[in-house]
């Protein structure tokens, strides 16, 4: 029982990495653009589709892919926000962008249905099949590479966001629209441009989420609604929170799988209400109270 | 309430009172085609789109009591109308009632509906906004994954209801005056709310929540209350639906495509309004079910397409609905040349009772962040 317990508490840290990486880009939407953006979830499939079809077709490597498929969804994401975010403005721009990306969301699980049709599929690498022995347990090295990717980009991402310019302005942008447009940030690019980050870092998860989980198109909502499980438990708009969110969440399941495998998401979601109960605004929600 | 957009009446004198009565006939003329419609077309095929069309009233009509008076969009409706289908399901199982009889467990599929609605409502509505929508969409997770492990759901096999002996012929009329008049009472509910303090209250919590406090609304008191009837209402007309489709599956009952529905039949019709969110309902609906019988739509990938890109056009062009949009057409050519003179019983309340979305531009997108 001990050895399946620390396995699942290490599987969940592994896997928890990945989700945190989408739950970053997730929050970092909400933090700028003051959306959420519904359409993570399917967007996290369609990067794993991108790069299951770069190695079944063309038979490049998973994580040389990624060379393509993250500049690639970058590009959607840039374009979404060019066609639809960026035109809503008013009173009910919540629930209106909400509603928006739902639909992108529809439409893109249309399409993914439409090319790929209802089969599950996964991408079959050879870091899926063959398995590492460290103190004890046997890992896939897909759970490991995937782990140190998504560190990599989450650090790369808090570089970019503490360290830079463009990491400046963003802030900017999460802390005082206004005031980060008096000071003439040109808060529109950064708006864009940070709805492509955004969107980008679901190609790398959605690689490792494909490589580990057999998925469809209607693999999405499950995703959404987990991710934003996390991000609310974390605090919408905190980086950190989300980091701290994902792994704790994803842990957690995963430790509940040991005794009760059907149960394991109603704990997930049990969890959120009753942290909700007690803090409504999350483990890190300063800035959600304002945004209230 | 005067939604609906009448045709242009006498100018000079007696406008209001043409209004009336143009209004009243034009009650009695939507009463007379709701009823004699399945004398009409007595083909099982056409009353099977009046049920559905009417269901979908009912249950659009029920958010809007909540979302729309309110502006919490709840995403979670199917966690009331799956409820109100398994309630129907294991009551008539459990206490073994059959044929007609089982009409007679409606009111307590409703009261199911409401008894979620306490715990559901006293915990989501803690939160504003986003927070509040995502938790609605929790809670309908919660409820899918509940049908899907308990042991009375049956799991993906679902629930059969009891055998109803009806002939095929006219099996879907009783079904579609049954949900007519929950269409027409929902709606009537739906205006009387909008008439009294109450609903003067839960406009006043969607205009601002904490001004509303502030002037003495019970906030929570009201929000619950609104929910707990919108609740009600979709377990009740969910219970009706189990029983005319004779089954349901934790894939049917809790569809996340039934909470964007509803939200679609509201904003198309326009959001806030109550002839609209009906008339949203009545185009949708009839559309979405004729586009799943046609074989090349077949897969139900394309209609999923076409519901998210008639989506992407209704708010991003449309963001009022199509009706007031169009009131607002009406109004501008009738009142061409004459600008003081806008009718305020006809078009000017569709659109001053709608939320004015386009009013604004990037300051105010921003200080609803900051609110």
């Amino acid at each position: 029982m001990a050895r399946e317990i620390s396995l699942a508490v290490v599987d969940g840290i592994l896997i928890g990495g990945v989700y945190a990486l989408m739950a970053v880009g997730l929050t970092l939407i909400f933090g700028v653009l003051d959306i959420i953006n519904i359409a993570q979830g399917v967007l996290v499939i369609l990067g794993a589709y991108l790069s299951y079809s770069l190695f079944t077709a063309a038979h490049i490597d998973v994580f040389v892919g990624l060379l393509v498929t993250v500049p690639a969804m970058f590009i959607v994401g840039v374009a979404i926000h060019w066609a639809f975010i960026r035109r809503l403005r008013g009173t009910e721009r919540t629930s209106m962008t909400l509603l928006v990306t739902y639909a992108v969301a529809l439409i893109i699980e249309g399409v993914l249905y439409k090319i790929y049709g209802a089969n599950y599929d996964q991408i079959n690498a050879s870091y899926t099949n063959s398995t590492v022995h460290i103190f004890g347990i046997y890992i896939e090295y897909i759970y490991i590479y995937g782990f140190i990717l998504a560190i990599a980009l989450v650090v790369g991402l808090y570089a970019l966001l503490y360290r830079t310019r463009f990491g400046r302005s963003v802030r900017a942008t999460m802390q005082d629209e206004t005031a980060a447009r008096l000071v003439g940030i040109d808060v529109n690019r950064v708006a864009a441009v940070t709805f492509g980050i955004g969107i980008a870092v679901t190609a790398a998860g959605g690689m490792v989420y494909g490589a580990t989980t057999a998925f469809n198109a209607n693999s999405g909502y499950d995703l959404i609604s987990r991710l934003l499980a996390i991000i609310i438990l974390g605090g919408m708009g905190s980086i950190g929170g989300a980091l701290g969110a994902a792994v704790f969440m994803i842990t957690l399941e995963s430790v509940v799988t040991v005794w009760y495998p059907t149960w394991s998401v109603a704990v997930f979601y049990a969890a959120l209400v009753l942290v909700l109960v007690i803090r409504p605004n999350g483990f890190f929600g300063q800035r959600a109270v304002r945004a209230q | 309430m005067s939604d609906l957009i009448t045709e242009p009446g006498g100018k000079e004198r007696g406008m209001k009172q043409l209004d009336r009565s143009l209004k009243a006939a034009g009650l009695v003329a939507v009463a007379v085609i709701a009823i004699g419609f399945p004398k009409a077309f007595p083909n099982p095929a056409i009353t099977n789109y009046g049920v559905y069309a009417m269901i979908y009233v009912t249950v659009a009509s029920a958010w809007n009591i909540f979302s729309g008076n309110t502006g919490y969009i709840s995403l979670g409706q199917a966690v009331f109308y799956g409820s109100g289908a398994y309630a129907l399901g294991a009551a008539a199982s459990g206490w073994h009632f059959t044929g007609t009889a089982v009409f007679e467990l409606l009111p307590f599929a409703g009261l199911v509906g409401a008894i979620i609605a306490v715990p559901v409502g006293l915990i989501a509505l803690r939160v504003r906004r986003h927070t509040f929508i995502v938790i609605t969409i929790a809670f309908f997770f919660i409820f899918q994954l509940m049908a899907f492990n308990l042991s009375f759901t049956h799991g993906t096999i679902g629930m059969n209801a009891p055998f109803l002996s009806w002939s095929a012929a006219g099996y879907n009329t009783p079904f579609y005056y049954i949900a007519m008049a929950y269409a027409a009472g929902t709606i009537a509910i739906a205006w009387l709310i909008r008439r009294s303090r109450f609903g003067l209250q839960l406009r006043a919590i969607r205009d601002d929540e904490d001004r509303a406090r502030g002037l003495g609304v019970r906030t929570m008191r009201v929000k619950l209350s609104a929910f707990v009837i919108s609740g009600a209402i979709t377990a009740m007309i969910g219970s009706v639906w189990f029983y005319y489709v004779t089954q349901v599956q934790p894939s049917s009952g809790f569809d996340p495509l039934f909470d964007l529905t509803i939200v679609l039949m509201a904003f198309l019709g326009g959001y806030g309004s109550i002839i609209g969110t009906a008339l949203g309902a009545l185009i949708v609906e009839p559309v979405t079910l004729w586009l799943n019988t046609q074989p090349q739509f077949s897969g139900g990938y394309l209609s999923e397409i076409l519901l998210g890109a008639v989506f992407l056009v209704v708010i991003l062009f449309m963001p009022r609905g199509i009706f007031p949009t169009a009131g607002e057409w009406i109004t501008r050519i009738r009142t061409r040349g004459r600008p003081a003179v806008v009718p305020a019983t006809t078009v000017g309340v569709a659109a001053s009772s709608v939320p004015a979305t386009s009013v604004g531009s990037g300051s105010s997108g921003s200080s609803g962040g900051a609110r």
